[in-house]
């Protein structure tokens, strides 16, 4: 009996000693002293110690390079940056306070605010970049797909395609009695955004979203759904999905693969939108506004250095870094350098794929946010018609361009960045008709510009 | 001599007979008759791996001419003769932008396993030289009262391990102790028995999955404010009951069938219930409480891949993830890596509690 209890008493701390190996990290205590370098001139930092979220897509690029190039250790921030697994979980994350911050898609902290999916009260003081996305399809769509599409004198198709060559395509696979699949990255992203564009701009309806139903599939010819981004190409190979719309480089990794075909981009769908953007709670910059825009800083610092073109290549290299975008360097080149290849071996200029820092890319603009709201409003995943003071009053709340502001006069008084490219503007960008479809955007004119698509909901002014 | 001893402790641990036959056949000692024995043992064994890693490598060879045909094959119907040349001469360069993506071999792997402890050495270079960056403000930070700075890089891949085994040891120290004194009671009353029954039949096969979120529903609720990483507590709870309902069925088990004989000689001498419990009943059924306590560590570590998977905790299981996530030329290899760790460990735990139970018990059987 004795020999019993002191045996367990035994095996009990064996157990616990294991238990406590687990942990161990050397520490040093050593007594050398930094000596300042930097021109920046630190704020008084509330909390140094940072842990920010990311998903695997190259335009998390200012994240890594902000810490790579010591732009957040500039400030004094300490910032561990975590991939994550999907755009929910980045979501609940940053929400439940275990990010302090994180990569996020612009529409999630606008729906957050809005109405749509979890509510909480999310800032975006910063917008991380423009353009970045395509749309992909399976080599069988695309053979059945290419002889809709117009070729030029050199025998490639005429970009961009337009969704009119995938009519036919989709008509086939119904009267064979498959509905046709494809996916995008989350129900608020640009990717589910764009893709119905793209789709509901050639008149294939993408489905409806209602209060009870929020699928999003309801009078749909093509049935979109969720796949994280990097599990895209394996989905696609898998035969779930015949298409998808995702960020880089998971469109390139398909043209590697020899799995799929990306036939548009997002710069063609809309010539310099706003794609990711950078989040915190409104809870985080309220305790620590100064962080807030330190933090802000180092990132405006990252855009800028990224797109000095001479830098894209080392930003390639650092990206490939497994605890990064971890994909191989020849597949993020491909669209981070300026080109894009869609067909293998249809390599084409895009200079401003992936666009940062140009056209004041990291000002988070009311106007981009509105844009966002008048397509949840299209679809229905904001369920009732609002009156258009709505739109105004709702992304005041959720851009935040007074941090950005006050980062970007910081960043110029310290000779990091040139008083010219801090935009004179109330926040609206003028009105556009960049699009794929040639319709006009004025942000001012939200219920206007809801009312003018043939595909969707329409509002009473 | 010394080391002899200690090859015999391993190789008993390790429950592969082989090192020992071995150590014979060097010392001359091996009799004729052990000649086959020692094939059984030692020849067997050996080339049984052998075979293995020939099959593999085969079949990896396999797979890896069957996608680059079918790459070239393609190139040449959409791009025509030209560019299909100059695939060819690419993956036969073995350059990494054209490389087939598919199993690979053995040798790939055991480059990425040398590449993987490469990393771990840069790491702990950085580790060091973050520390002693950030000692000096550190040192203000605790005098303030403050937190210190710690380490913002990734975990290494041997971190990984021990982040993983950490996770494990807690789940499984909580299985224990709800297991075990929940297993005595339902064992000793058949009302409790009854009380429990449907309980334990209806959560018994409820996959980790569900567990997790579960776990994941109540932690997020009960934690509610709290900013800290709650993936760990998260991860290990769920380990644990995923894992606990082997050890609570067998102590269960083991507890009603002690043998009447000895409960009847506690009557007599008039024990107490306490010491009826630690003298008589657990005594007789520690060797079924441990063959639970063997497939809960087993169950554990099994389940523990999809849990850290799913809760974003740092371990093999992430690992595993984000590698198969990146899709880069060398993911798949680091992913067979993984496999084996985990296969190794596994194993190491499994012997482990055998010779745990070996120790504590009476009956000293070497069985499996």
């Amino acid at each position: 009996m004795n020999s019993l209890l002191k045996k367990s008493t035994y095996i009990l701390a064996t157990a616990a000693l294991l238990f406590a190996c687990g942990g161990k990290e050397s520490k040093k205590e050593t007594t050398t002293t930094e000596v300042e370098t930097s021109k920046t001139k630190t704020l008084d930092i509330e909390k140094p110690q940072l842990t920010f979220g990311f998903i695997k897509l190259t335009d998390m690029a200012p994240l890594a390079i902000a810490k790579e190039k010591g732009f957040f250790e500039d400030e004094g921030l300490f910032v561990s940056v975590e991939a994550q697994s999907n755009w929910k979980n980045v979501l609940d994350r940053v929400i439940d306070g275990q990010l302090d911050g994180s990569h996020m898609l612009a529409g999630q902290p606008i729906a957050a605010g809005a109405g749509f999916g979890r509510q909480a009260k999310l800032v975006t003081p910063f917008s991380m970049d423009l353009n970045g996305n395509g749309i992909t399809v399976s080599n069988d769509v695309w053979s059945k797909m290419k002889p809709n599409v117009p070729k030029g004198a050199d025998g490639k198709p005429i970009h961009p395609i337009k969704a009119e060559a995938l009519k036919p395509v989709i008509t086939e696979y119904k009267n064979s009695g498959k509905a046709f699949k494809m996916g995008m990255v989350f129900p608020v992203s640009t990717h589910n955004y764009e893709i119905r564009y793209w789709l509901a701009a050639a008149g294939i309806h993408p489905g409806m979203y209602t209060k009870e139903n929020v699928q999003g599939q309801i009078d749909a010819e093509v049935l979109l759904s969720v796949t994280p981004p990097p599990q895209m190409p394996a989905t696609l190979e898998a035969g779930t999905i015949y298409g998808y719309c995702v960020g880089e480089p998971w469109n390139q990794q398909a043209v590697f693969k020899g799995i799929g075909v990306p036939v548009v981009t997002n710069y063609d769908i809309w010539k310099n939108n706003p794609e990711k953007v950078f989040v915190m709670t409104e809870k985080f910059i309220e305790d620590n506004p100064n962080t807030a825009i330190a933090v802000t800083k180092a990132l405006i610092r990252a855009g800028k250095w990224l797109d000095e073109p001479s830098n894209r290549k080392e930003a390639v290299e650092i990206l490939s870094m497994s605890q990064y975008v971890g994909a191989p360097v020849e597949v993020l080149a491909n669209s981070m350098t300026g080109t894009f290849e869609f067909e293998k071996g249809d390599k084409r200029d895009m200079p401003d794929f992936n666009v940062f820092y140009k056209y004041n890319a990291t000002y988070p603009f009311y106007s981009d946010g509105i844009w966002f709201l008048t397509q949840m409003r299209r679809w229905g995943q904001i369920p009732d018609a609002k009156p258009a003071d709505w739109y105004a009053s709702t992304i005041k709340d959720i851009y935040r361009p007074d941090i950005w502001k006050k980062a970007a006069a910081l960043l110029v008084e310290e000779g990091n960045i040139p008083a010219s490219d801090i935009p004179t503007t109330d926040g609206y960008k003028t009105a556009t008709a960049d699009f794929i479809d040639g319709t006009t955007y004025d942000a001012k004119d939200p219920l206007g510009y809801i009312n003018s698509f043939k595909i969707g909901n329409k509002d009473k002014k | 001599m010394k080391a002899s001893l200690t090859l015999n402790k391993v190789s008993n641990f390790l429950g592969l007979g082989l090192f020992r036959t071995l150590k014979d056949l060097f010392a001359n000692k091996l009799e004729k008759e052990d000649f086959k024995n020692f094939l059984r043992k030692t020849i067997v064994p050996l080339a049984s791996i052998l075979l293995f890693l020939g099959l593999w490598n085969i079949g990896a060879k396999a797979l890896y001419n069957t996608e680059a045909d079918f790459k070239i094959e393609k190139a040449l119907q959409n791009q025509g003769q030209a560019a299909a040349d100059a695939l060819q001469v690419c993956i036969a360069s073995g350059e990494s932008s054209c490389q087939p993506n598919t199993l690979p071999s053995p040798s790939q792997v055991w480059g990425s396993f040398q590449s993987l402890l490469r990393d771990h050495n840069i790491i702990n270079a950085d580790k060091a030289a973050f520390a002693e960056k950030t000692a000096a403000l550190n040192k203000t930070r605790i005098a303030e009262g403050k937190n210190a700075i710690v380490y913002t890089g990734r975990p290494s891949f041997v971190d990984q391990i021990f982040r993983s085994l950490r996770t494990v040891f807690a789940g499984f120290l909580l299985a224990l102790f709800i297991a075990v004194p929940l297993g005595i009671f339902i064992g000793l009353s058949p009302t409790l028995k009854s009380a429990f029954n449907w309980f334990i039949q209806i959560f018994k096969p409820v996959s980790p999955v569900v567990w997790y979120l579960l776990v994941f529903m109540i932690v997020k609720t009960v934690l509610i404010g709290s900013a800290d990483d709650s993936s760990f507590t998260i991860s290990f709870i769920s380990v644990g009951l995923c894992s606990m309902w082997a050890t609570l069925v067998n102590t269960a088990m083991g507890v009603s069938t002690v043998d009447k004989d000895y409960i009847n000689v506690a009557k007599v001498l008039k024990l107490g219930a306490f010491q009826k419990i630690f003298k008589v009943v657990l005594p007789s059924s520690l060797p079924l409480i441990f063959t639970g306590l063997k497939i809960t560590l087993s169950v554990a570590w099994m389940v523990l891949i999809a849990i850290e998977l799913l809760a974003q905790s740092p371990g093999l299981g992430l690992f595993v993830w984000e590698e198969f996530q990146n899709g880069a030329n060398d993911s798949n290899a680091k992913i067979i890596v993984a496999m084996f760790v985990i296969g190794i460990i596994g194993f190491l735990l499994d012997r482990l509690m055998l010779m745990i139970q070996n120790w504590v018990s009476f009956d000293k059987t070497d069985a499996i």
